[in-house]
C-alpha cells in the first residue's frame, strides 16, 4: 500500500487584496507547498491560525483557484482552466468542515441532508435511499430515527456526526477533515475522534486531518506536516516528529503544549520559549519567514530562503541548520 | 458483511413505533400556537377570512348585485345609511354596501394576481443575483433593480398606467412592475449571505446541480421573510391600487373600485359623507387586517431557537 493517493506539488494560492498602479498586493495564503499522501494514511496538517492549513484544503476541493502548482489525485492532475472538479473527484473526495452549525441546512431534516450525495452520485436506487441512510447513520452510531430530526434540534457533536455521515454517503476514498473537533466539547471530541479512527479502519479511508491540536495529532496521525506562513516547515512520520523535532518552529510548538504533570513535562524533547506572533502573510519576512521568531537565526536566515532538506527517508525539514 | 439487515430491522422498528415522519397534526398545532400568541394576529386572520369570504360570495351577500353594472334609480338616490341600504346610496341610487363588497373583490383579485406574478419574478432574480454575487449576472440584475427602486413607486405606477389604457389590467401591470424589485432586494441580501454558508459550499462540493442549490438549499431559508412580506403586501397593493383608481387609472365605472368611489364621493362631502367614509373605512379595515395577519405569519414562521 505505497500508492500515492494525493500529490501536491509547489501549490500556491494567493488572494488579491488591492491593486495599485505599480504593484498588486497579495495575501500569500499558500506559498509553494508540496506534499504527498499515501493510501491509508492519516496525514496531519498542523499550524497556527492563519498559516494556510484550511486554504490548502479548500484549494484541493476546488473552492479556491491556485496561482501555481499541481494537485494530482489518483494519478490525475485535477487543476484545470476553470477550476472545476470532475464528478468522480466529487464522489471520491469529501470534506468535513469545522463548524457543524453552519454546514447543515437548518431547513432540511437529516434524511434530506444525507440523501443529497446518494442522489447526486446515484449510490443506491431511489427506493432504497432510506435504508441506505439508516445504514450510514448506524456507521456513525446514530439511531435510524435520527433521520427525521432537524439540525436545529440536535447538539453540536451530533451535528458533526451527521456531517461525517454525509461525507461517507458517496463511499469516498479520501476525506479532508478541517478541524472537525475544535468547536466541540472535550467529551464529544473523544467520541468523534474514535469514530473517525474506526471508520478509517473499516472503510479503508485516507484522511487529511487539519488541526492545531498537537497532542491530538500525536494520537491519530501517521504523518505530520507543520505549516508556517503558507509554507511547510517540516514533514515527518508522527513518531519521528514528536521524538526528534528538527525545525526550530516545531521545537517551539512542541514545548508550548500545555501539560499537567512533571512526567509529561519530562517527555517534551527540548525546552524552547515561544515568542512573538505570526507575521502578516502580506509582508512575508525576507529570507526564512520564521527568522523573526527563531532563537537560532543567523545572517543567512535573514537573506536567503531555505529549501526542503531530506534528513531521513520520510523526514523533511526546511531550515538552513540542516543544509548538507 | 451482514450490516444491511440490522439497519432494515431498525428502520422497521422505528416505523412501527411511529417515530418516523412527525405527524402533520402536531406541526399544525405548533404553528397555530405561535400564530395565536398575539391576539391581534387572530383578529387579522378573522378580517382576512371575512374579506376573502365577501370577495368570493359578493353576488350572494349583497342584495343588489345589479348595482355594480349600468344602473340608475334616481328615486332612491342620496339615501343615508339605513336597514335596507347599510352604507346608504350614491347619487345614482346605487347601494354603497354592494359596491364596497364588489370593490373588495376587485382589490383582492388585483393583489393576488400582482403578487403571484411579482413575487416569483422578484424572488428568482434575487436568488440568482445573490448566488452569483460579484459576477456580471449580479451586476446586471441588481442595477436593473436599482433603476426601478430609484423611482418613487406611485409615480412609476402612475406613469405606466397612464401610458397604457386605463383599466384594471393596466393598473395591475403597473403595480407588478413596481413591486418585484422589493422582493429581489429582500432575497438578494439573504441569498448573498446564505451562499457563503458551509452547507451551500458542501452541496457544491458534493456535486449538486445549481437548481438544487438555489431552490433546495437557499430558497427554503428565505421563505419566512418572503411569506411575511407577501401577507403585508396584500394590503399595500390594495392601497396602491386604490390610489391609482382614485386618479382614474384603475377599474373604470360603472364597475366599482375603492379609489374611484372615494374620489366620486369626495365631491359631495360633507353632505353625502357616507359615499366617501364607508369605502375609506373598508380600505383601512382590509389593510389593518392584512398587517395584523402578516405579523402573525412572521411570528409563526420565525424559528425561535
Amino acid at each position: 500500500m505505497d500508492k500515492h493517493i494525493l500529490d501536491v506539488k509547489n501549490l500556491k494560492t494567493y488572494f488579491l487584496i488591492n491593486k495599485s498602479r505599480d504593484k498588486a498586493n497579495y495575501v500569500r495564503a499558500v506559498d509553494g507547498v508540496s506534499f504527498s499522501v499515501k493510501e491509508g494514511e492519516i496525514m496531519g496538517l498542523v499550524g497556527e491560525s492563519g498559516s494556510g492549513k484550511s486554504t490548502i484544503a479548500y484549494t484541493i476541493m476546488g473552492m479556491y483557484k491556485p496561482v501555481e502548482g499541481e494537485i494530482i489525485f489518483n494519478g490525475e492532475n485535477i487543476i484545470n482552466k476553470n477550476n472545476r472538479r470532475s464528478m468522480s473527484f466529487k464522489k471520491n473526495v469529501q470534506i468535513v468542515f469545522q463548524d457543524p452549525g453552519s454546514s447543515l441546512n437548518p431547513y432540511q431534516d437529516v434524511r434530506q441532508i444525507l440523501s443529497l450525495p446518494l442522489k447526486v452520485h446515484k449510490i443506491v436506487p431511489r427506493g432504497k435511499i432510506e435504508e441506505k441512510i439508516a445504514e450510514i447513520l448506524e456507521m456513525v452510531e446514530l439511531p435510524a430515527d435520527f433521520m427525521y430530526k432537524s439540525p436545529t434540534s440536535i447538539g453540536g457533536g451530533e451535528k458533526q456526526l451527521v456531517s461525517i455521515a454525509r461525507a461517507l454517503c458517496s463511499n469516498p476514498k479520501f476525506i479532508i477533515l478541517d478541524e472537525p473537533t475544535s468547536s466541540l466539547d472535550v467529551s464529544i471530541q473523544a467520541k468523534i475522534i474514535n469514530m473517525l479512527l474506526k471508520l478509517h479502519r473499516e472503510q479503508k479511508l485516507t484522511y487529511l486531518f487539519i488541526t492545531h491540536d498537537l497532542s491530538l495529532m500525536r494520537n491519530i496521525s501517521t504523518k505530520v506536516a507543520i505549516m508556517y506562513l503558507g509554507k511547510m516547515c517540516e514533514v515527518a512520520p508522527t513518531e519521528d516528529f514528536y521524538k526528534t523535532p528538527m525545525h526550530p518552529y516545531t521545537q517551539m510548538l512542541l514545548s508550548s503544549i500545555p501539560v499537567i504533570s512533571e512526567e509529561e513535562e519530562a517527555l517534551k524533547p527540548k525546552k524552547v520559549v515561544s515568542t512573538g506572533e505570526i507575521p502578516s502573510p502580506v509582508n512575508v519576512p525576507k529570507g526564512c519567514s520564521f527568522h523573526t521568531r527563531c532563537m537560532l537565526s543567523t545572517d543567512i536566515c535573514r537573506s536567503e530562503e531555505p529549501i526542503m532538506h531530506q534528513v531521513s527517508e520520510d523526514h523533511f525539514v526546511r531550515c538552513h541548520l540542516y543544509k548538507k | 458483511m451482514n450490516k444491511e439487515p440490522i439497519a432494515k430491522n431498525e428502520l422497521n422498528r422505528c416505523r412501527k413505533k411511529g417515530l418516523l415522519s412527525p405527524s402533520a397534526k402536531e406541526n399544525l398545532r405548533i404553528y397555530w400556537y405561535k400564530f395565536s400568541r398575539n391576539k391581534l394576529s387572530v383578529l387579522g386572520l378573522f378580517i382576512v377570512l371575512i374579506s376573502i369570504f365577501l370577495a368570493i360570495f359578493a353576488p350572494v351577500v349583497s342584495r343588489y348585485p345589479q348595482h355594480v353594472k349600468e344602473f340608475v334609480d334616481y328615486e332612491k338616490a342620496n339615501l343615508p345609511p339605513s336597514a335596507s341600504y347599510f352604507f346608504g346610496t350614491d347619487i345614482f341610487g346605487r347601494d354603497i354596501f354592494t359596491r364596497v363588497i364588489f370593490s373588495f373583490r376587485g382589490a383582492l383579485l388585483m393583489s393576488v394576481i400582482v403578487l403571484s406574478i411579482a413575487v416569483p419574478i422578484g424572488v428568482l432574480l434575487g436568488l440568482i443575483a445573490g448566488y452569483y454575487n460579484g459576477t456580471w449576472i449580479d451586476i446586471i440584475i441588481m442595477r436593473l433593480t436599482d433603476v426601478f427602486l430609484a423611482l418613487p413607486p406611485l409615480i412609476l405606477a402612475l406613469a405606466i398606467a397612464a401610458v397604457l389604457k386605463p383599466n384594471l389590467t393596466s393598473s395591475m401591470i403597473a403595480v407588478t412592475a413596481m413591486w418585484w424589485p422589493w422582493y429581489t432586494r429582500l432575497v438578494y441580501g439573504m441569498a448573498t449571505a446564505l451562499s457563503k454558508e458551509y452547507f451551500v459550499k458542501n452541496a457544491e462540493l458534493i456535486g449538486a446541480s445549481r437548481f438544487h442549490i438555489l431552490f433546495n438549499e437557499i430558497l427554503p431559508n428565505c421563505l419566512s421573510p418572503i411569506f411575511t412580506k407577501m401577507a403585508l403586501d396584500v394590503g399595500w397593493v390594495i392601497l396602491i391600487g386604490a390610489s391609482l383608481s382614485f386618479v382614474g387609472l384603475g377599474e373604470q365605472p360603472p364597475t366599482p373600485a375603492f379609489g374611484q368611489m372615494i374620489s366620486d364621493g369626495a365631491r359631495y362631502m360633507p353632505d353625502l359623507w357616507w359615499m366617501t367614509i364607508f369605502p375609506a373605512l373598508a380600505i383601512a379595515f382590509i389593510i389593518l387586517g392584512f398587517n395584523f395577519f402578516g405579523d402573525g405569519i412572521r411570528d409563526m414562521l420565525d424559528r425561535g431557537r
